[in-house]
C-alpha cells in the first residue's frame, strides 16, 4: 500500500484479543481520501472490532494503527443512550462539535429527519435514530467517516437513498469512508476496496476480485458469489471457537 | 436583623448550591451517587487528619478524597470485585477509620454531629473565601472539560472516536467531586453531601427536556433548598444540613406533580 498524504488511517497487521480470545487479528488496510473501503464478513468476524481499532477506541492492540486526521465522524453499530439524560436530537447533533443552526438543519434534511430536530432522542424509532446518527456523523464534515452498519432498521427505500447519500458525501467532501455493511449488492456497487473478514482478513481487493475469491464464496455462499462471478474452490483452513486458524 | 453567623451560612450555602447544581446533574447522569457517597464518607478521615496535624480542613479533605478515588481505580483494576462492593468497602472502612482516629484524639473536642450533619455556626469568613473561590474554580474547570465529559456521558465510544479524550475528562471530574465535598462539608455535613448533589438534580430531571435546562433548574433548586432550609433551621433550631436536604426533598416532591401534569397533557 502506498503511503502518500491521501492516507487517513492505516492499519498494519493489527489485532485485538479479549479474555485470551482473538476477536480479530492480522488486519492490514488503509483508507484514503475519497475512497470507500468496506468490511464484510459473517457475525462475529471482527468487523466492528476492526473499526474500533482503526478509530483508536480499543487501546491494547497488537500491531500498528496510524491516524492522519482528527476530523472523524463515527456511526457505531450499537449505541445505548441512558435516558436519565434529557437529550433532544438538536443536543445530540452538537455532541462532539459546536455547529451552527444551518449546518445542523442541512445534515438532518439530507438524512430526512429535519422534522425530528426538537424531539427527545428517547422517543425515536430505530430507523429514525439511525438517520440521526448518520446526520450527526456527516454534519461536522469529517475527513474520515466510519460507518458501522449505518442503515440498520431503516426501511427499504430509505436504505437505498442513504447509501446513495453516503456515496455522494464521499465524492463531495472527498472524505475517506470505512463502511461495515451486510448488504452485498450495495457493497459491490459503491465500494472501491472490499476487505472480507472472518477473524482475520480472508481476502481483499476490488469488489470484483473479492467476488471471485474462493474464501468469499465459502463465507457467503453460492448466491452471493453469483452476484458477480462464479468460481470453484477448496477451503484450506478451519476456524476454531477460540479464534485460532488451523490449516487443513 | 439576622445574626452574622446566619448571613455567613447563607452566603456559604448559596455558593455551594451554584456548584452542586451542575456537578449533581453529572452525578445523576453518570450514576455516580454511591461514588459521591464514598468520597464523602472518606472526608471524615480528612477532617480528623486536619485536626491532628492542625492543617486546613478543606485541603485535607480534598487530598484524602482524591486519594480514595485513586485507590478505588487501583482496586478496580486489580481485583474482580464488583464496583459497588469496592465502593462500600472504601466508604465504610474510611468512615470507620475516621471515627477510630477521633477516639484517639481525646485532647480535641470533636463535634461529631456537626461533622456528620453540618454546622452553620462553624462557617467562618475564611470558609466563605474557600467556598466562593474554590467553587468558581470548580465551575471554570467543569466548563473547560464540558464537551468531552458530556459527550462521553452520552456515549463513551463516540467521544473517544471523535477525539474528545473522555478518560482525561473523567479523571478531572473525579477531582472536582473531591473538591466540592471538601468545600461543602462544613455546611451540609458528610452524610448529606450526596443528597445536595442528587436531589436538586433529580428534581430538575423531572421538569426539563434538555441538558442545559436540567442544569439551570438544578442550580435554582439547590439555591431554594439552601434558603428554605437555613431559614427553617433558624426558626425551628434544627441542624442545617438535614434542613437543607429536607427542603430539597420538598421541592422534588413538588416536581413530581409537574410530571403528572405533562403526562395528562400528552394523553
Amino acid at each position: 500500500m502506498s503511503s502518500n498524504n491521501n492516507v487517513l488511517v492505516k492499519m498494519n497487521n493489527a489485532g485485538y484479543r479479549h479474555n485470551d480470545k482473538w476477536l480479530v487479528q492480522g488486519v492490514s488496510l488503509s483508507v484514503e481520501r475519497g475512497k470507500i473501503v468496506t468490511l464484510i464478513g459473517p457475525n462475529g468476524s471482527g468487523k466492528s472490532t476492526t473499526a474500533k481499532i482503526a478509530l483508536g477506541i480499543l487501546k491494547k492492540i497488537d500491531g500498528h494503527v496510524e491516524k492522519y486526521t482528527n476530523k472523524i465522524g463515527y456511526v457505531p453499530q450499537k449505541i445505548s443512550v441512558d435516558w436519565t439524560l434529557p437529550l433532544r436530537v438538536y443536543d445530540f447533533m452538537t455532541l462532539t462539535e459546536n455547529l451552527d443552526e444551518k449546518t445542523i438543519d442541512e445534515a438532518l434534511s439530507l438524512t430526512g429527519v429535519i422534522h425530528l430536530k426538537d424531539k427527545s432522542l428517547g422517543n425515536l424509532s430505530g430507523g429514525e435514530f439511525q438517520r440521526v446518527l448518520l446526520a450527526r456523523a456527516i454534519s461536522k464534515k469529517p475527513e474520515l467517516l466510519v460507518l458501522d452498519e449505518p442503515v440498520q432498521g431503516v426501511d427499504f427505500s430509505g436504505e437505498i437513498a442513504l447509501y446513495e447519500l453516503i456515496k455522494k458525501i464521499s465524492d463531495e467532501l472527498n472524505c475517506g469512508i470505512l463502511l461495515i455493511s451486510h448488504d452485498l449488492h450495495t457493497v459491490m456497487s459503491a465500494t472501491d476496496h472490499v476487505v472480507c473478514l472472518n477473524g482475520h482478513v480472508c481476502c481483499s481487493g476490488t469488489p470484483i476480485d473479492v467476488a471471485k475469491n474462493t474464501e468469499y464464496k465459502a463465507l457467503f455462499g453460492e448466491q452471493a458469489s453469483q452476484i458477480l462471478t462464479r468460481y470453484e474452490h477448496k477451503h484450506d483452513h478451519v476456524h476454531t471457537i477460540e479464534g485460532e486458524i488451523k490449516k487443513n | 436583623m439576622f445574626d452574622d453567623f446566619f448571613i455567613r451560612a447563607l452566603i456559604a450555602g448559596l455558593g455551594v448550591a451554584f456548584v452542586t447544581g451542575p456537578l449533581g446533574c453529572f452525578v445523576v447522569w453518570r450514576r455516580l451517587s454511591y461514588f459521591g457517597d464514598t468520597l464523602a464518607h472518606s472526608a471524615l478521615l480528612g477532617v480528623t487528619i486536619a485536626y491532628s496535624l492542625e492543617f486546613n480542613i478543606a485541603l485535607s479533605v480534598f487530598i484524602i478524597s482524591s486519594l480514595i478515588a485513586l485507590i478505588l481505580v487501583q482496586l478496580q483494576n486489580r481485583t474482580n470485585l464488583p464496583g459497588d462492593a469496592l465502593l462500600g468497602l472504601l466508604a465504610h472502612s474510611s468512615l470507620a477509620v475516621g471515627l477510630v482516629v477521633i477516639g484517639f484524639l481525646t485532647f480535641i473536642r470533636f463535634d461529631v454531629m456537626g461533622l456528620l450533619f453540618g454546622d452553620i455556626l462553624a462557617v467562618t469568613v475564611d470558609d466563605l473565601y474557600i467556598i466562593w473561590i474554590g467553587g468558581a474554580l470548580i465551575l471554570l474547570i467543569l466548563r473547560l472539560i464540558w464537551k468531552g465529559l458530556f459527550a462521553s456521558t452520552v456515549n463513551y465510544e463516540l467521544a473517544e472516536a471523535e477525539g474528545l479524550n473522555p478518560d482525561r475528562a473523567k479523571a478531572i471530574f473525579t477531582i472536582l467531586m473531591a473538591a466540592i465535598i471538601a468545600i461543602s462539608i462544613k455546611m451540609v455535613g458528610l452524610l448529606l453531601i450526596t443528597g445536595m448533589l442528587i436531589i436538586p438534580a433529580a428534581m430538575a430531571r423531572n421538569i426539563s427536556d434538555s441538558p442545559q435546562k436540567m442544569i439551570i433548574y438544578s442550580i435554582i433548586g439547590g439555591l431554594l433548598s439552601v434558603i428554605i432550609g437555613l431559614f427553617s433551621s433558624l426558626e425551628f433550631n434544627t441542624p442545617s444540613g438535614p434542613s437543607i436536604i429536607a427542603a430539597a426533598l420538598f421541592l422534588f416532591v413538588i416536581s413530581l406533580f409537574k410530571i403528572k401534569q405533562t403526562i395528562k397533557l400528552k394523553n
